[in-house]
């Protein structure tokens, strides 16, 4: 299922907030077309390591490598482009557009007009903007929220924000996807079918996940490599058997989490 | 007849029914200037309502749909107004059509303003917070000021210019085309109602078509959560200068056909108090509402000079007409009982289509 490629690594990866380290010394290593948590109490700093990784923060130490290349210096903008979407904790989405133009908003680097073309509604302009609404609700469709495609995408219920999340960063035709939190508000027959969604998301769009949860059957369940993080540095790392069986884990996060 | 009223109401509703007001709208009035039935204060401000009506319909551009301040969009509309007295001027000679001079004067103001509105946002669109509110209004007044104090003049031998005091001598059949605090003066009134219209049906339907695409929709969803658009690879930057500028060229586009609507035009008429009677115009009109927009700049323009007879009353009323409309857009029982109308009369619609 994973291949030896390393579609991600982190050196050194840290940040401080004035005199706060909230991260520090975080080393990754993600394998294309690899589901990998990232996991740890409240305030770990699981959702710092996602801005950084996308560059909404800037690193104060260490190096990121995306497919071995440095994306250290990258901005938000070429972070995206260059192949790593995220979802966030909590949810950003457009919110006074409808849920197809979310979704079509992820998809506007492969819509090819111009500023005329789109005023004067030339053919070009038609063509595209007909690829582009076939393509957002084949994603929709894939997240059960087609029938949703023309509400205002404050009006969803909690869950579906959620999955319209995912929809939009998979439109930028991402090769690493970082989730923040997705299962969080969902009951469990919702968290159960979002483990199907994100298992057949993997496979049908061959990309590497990264994701943050606090349900520990969701990421026992899905990930095959997972890495503890305390106090902002990492506490262990190794296959969901590992961790579960990890005394310094059970005594600083697992133990005290489970009830 | 089902599938006309889906197809014309459907996607673009908003747009269509922009369209539809002002086409309805144009011609009631035609009848009745026909039939002589209107008053020559109301017909002498058809050709300023409509120029008001396509400033604010781009100044709501930036501030409802990109999500931007801009307190100086009189200042795109004065160097469209002048950069229009000039073309307009220099090709009398020329162009005898004053259809054609008018449209040509309109497109080069336009692309003049646009220009300025370009320049403007270099510096500013990079920034995030209130930076384009603070330098739109210092470059309405700059752009005042330095109008204020241009003297440009146009014989056979070409342009001749000054700046602060009047140097400018022309020769026989020569021509003050900007006489510093005076303005322009003894320009041929070309502006018609009708051009007015035309290019105000042309500014809806660019300004809905730049929102159906993918520049409005990048733009909107900048405005909505700057973070998310950036972390799916939009260029929020430019998005947003794409929006402005193109405001700027349609203000510019308002500005000529006011400009050439007066025989005199002073400088001091494109003040800060004009970009923020524009503002409240958009504001009553309900931000990113094209529709509101219309309606709220073509009733708060004609107001004052119909309410002309109740002499000191005037403001008094006026004001509360403001109060009342704010009230109106912005109460959530009174709009919810607009929608409800608004959504029964369309379910009966879906009904009879069946
Ligand atoms: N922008 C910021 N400024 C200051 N402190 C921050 C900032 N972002 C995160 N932190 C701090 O970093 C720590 C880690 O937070 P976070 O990454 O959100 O934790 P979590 O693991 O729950 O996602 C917290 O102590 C938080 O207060
Ligand atoms: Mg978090």
């Amino acid at each position: 299922m994973t291949n030896g490629r390393l579609i991600l690594k982190t050196e050194n990866l840290g940040i401080e907030f004035g005199g706060l380290t909230a991260v520090k010394d975080f080393d990754i290593e993600m394998k294309a077309n690899q589901i990998y948590g990232l996991i740890g109490p409240n305030g770990a700093g699981k959702t710092t390591i996602f801005n950084l990784l996308t560059k909404v923060y800037e690193p104060t130490h260490g190096s990121i490598y995306l497919n071995g290349k440095d994306i250290t210096k990258e901005s938000i903008v070429s972070v995206n482009q260059l192949g790593i979407a995220r979802t966030f904790q909590n949810i950003r989405l457009f919110k006074d557009l409808t849920v197809l133009d979310n979704v079509k908003v992820g998809m506007h680097h492969s819509v090819r007009y111009n500023l005329l073309d789109s005023i004067l509604k030339l053919p070009k302009y038609r063509n595209e903007e007909k690829a582009v609404r076939e393509k957002a609700m084949s994603l929709l469709r894939l997240f059960d929220l087609e029938q949703f495609a023309d509400v205002k995408a404050s009006n969803l219920p909690y869950g579906k924000q959620r999955k319209l999340e995912i929809a939009r960063a998979l439109g930028t035709n991402p090769k690493l996807l970082l989730l923040d939190e997705p299962a969080a508000g969902m009951n469990p027959a919702e968290t159960a079918e979002l483990m199907e969604t994100i298992k057949t998301v993997r496979e049908k769009f061959s990309l590497a996940i990264l994701l943050i949860e606090h349900d520990m059957k969701f990421v026992m369940g899905i990930c095959e490599r997972i890495t503890v993080l305390n106090f902002g540095q990492v506490l262990a790392t190794g296959t969901p058997d590992e961790i579960r069986n990890n005394p310094e884990v059970i005594a600083a996060y697992l133990g005290s989490d489970e009830e | 007849m089902a599938k006309l009223k889906t197809a014309f109401l459907g996607k673009n509703r908003n747009c269509h029914l922009c369209l539809g007001l002002v086409i309805i709208a144009y011609i009631v009035i035609e009848v009745l200037m026909y039939t002589g039935s209107l008053k020559s204060l109301f017909i002498n401000l058809l050709v300023p309502v409509t120029s008001y009506i396509i400033v604010a319909l781009a100044l709501n551009l930036v501030v409802g749909i990109s999500g931007e301040l801009s307190l100086g969009h009189a200042g795109f509309m004065s160097i469209g107004a002048f950069t229009g007295v000039i073309v307009s001027n220099v090709m009398a000679t020329m162009i005898s059509n004053d259809i054609l001079r008018l449209v040509i004067s309109i497109i080069v103001g336009a692309i003049v303003a646009a220009f300025f509105g370009f320049l403007i946002s270099i510096p500013v669109l990079k920034l995030q917070g209130d930076y384009l509110a603070i330098v739109t209004l210092a470059f309405g007044q700059i752009i005042k000021s330095l109008i204020n104090n241009t003297f440009l003049g146009f014989d056979s031998n070409g342009f001749h210019f000054s700046f602060i005091t009047n140097t400018v001598t022309l020769g026989t059949g020569g021509k003050m085309l900007i006489n510093g605090p005076i303005g322009a003066t003894a320009t041929d009134r070309i502006s018609t109602f009708t051009v007015g219209v035309i290019l105000l049906i042309i500014t809806i339907l660019i300004i809905f078509h730049f929102i159906n695409s993918k520049y409005g929709r990048s733009v909107m969803a900048t405005r909505d959560d700057r973070i998310a658009a950036q972390s799916v690879g939009i260029n929020v930057v430019k998005t947003k200068t794409i929006a402005f500028v193109l405001s700027a060229g349609i203000a510019g586009a308002a500005g000529v056909l006011y400009g050439l609507n007066f025989s005199t035009l002073v400088p001091a008429r494109f003040d800060f108090n004009q970009s923020i009677l524009i503002l409240v115009y958009v504001v009553l009109g309900g931000l990113g509402n094209m529709f509101g927009t219309i309606i709220s700049t073509f009733i708060l323009v004609l107001l004052p000079e119909l309410l002309r007879f109740l002499a000191d009353y005037r403001m008094l009323i006026y004001a509360i007409v403001l109060i009342v409309i704010m009230i109106v857009t912005n109460n959530p029982t009174i709009n919810q009982f607009i929608k409800k109308i608004f959504r029964r009369k369309k379910a009966e619609g879906e009904l009879n289509n069946d």
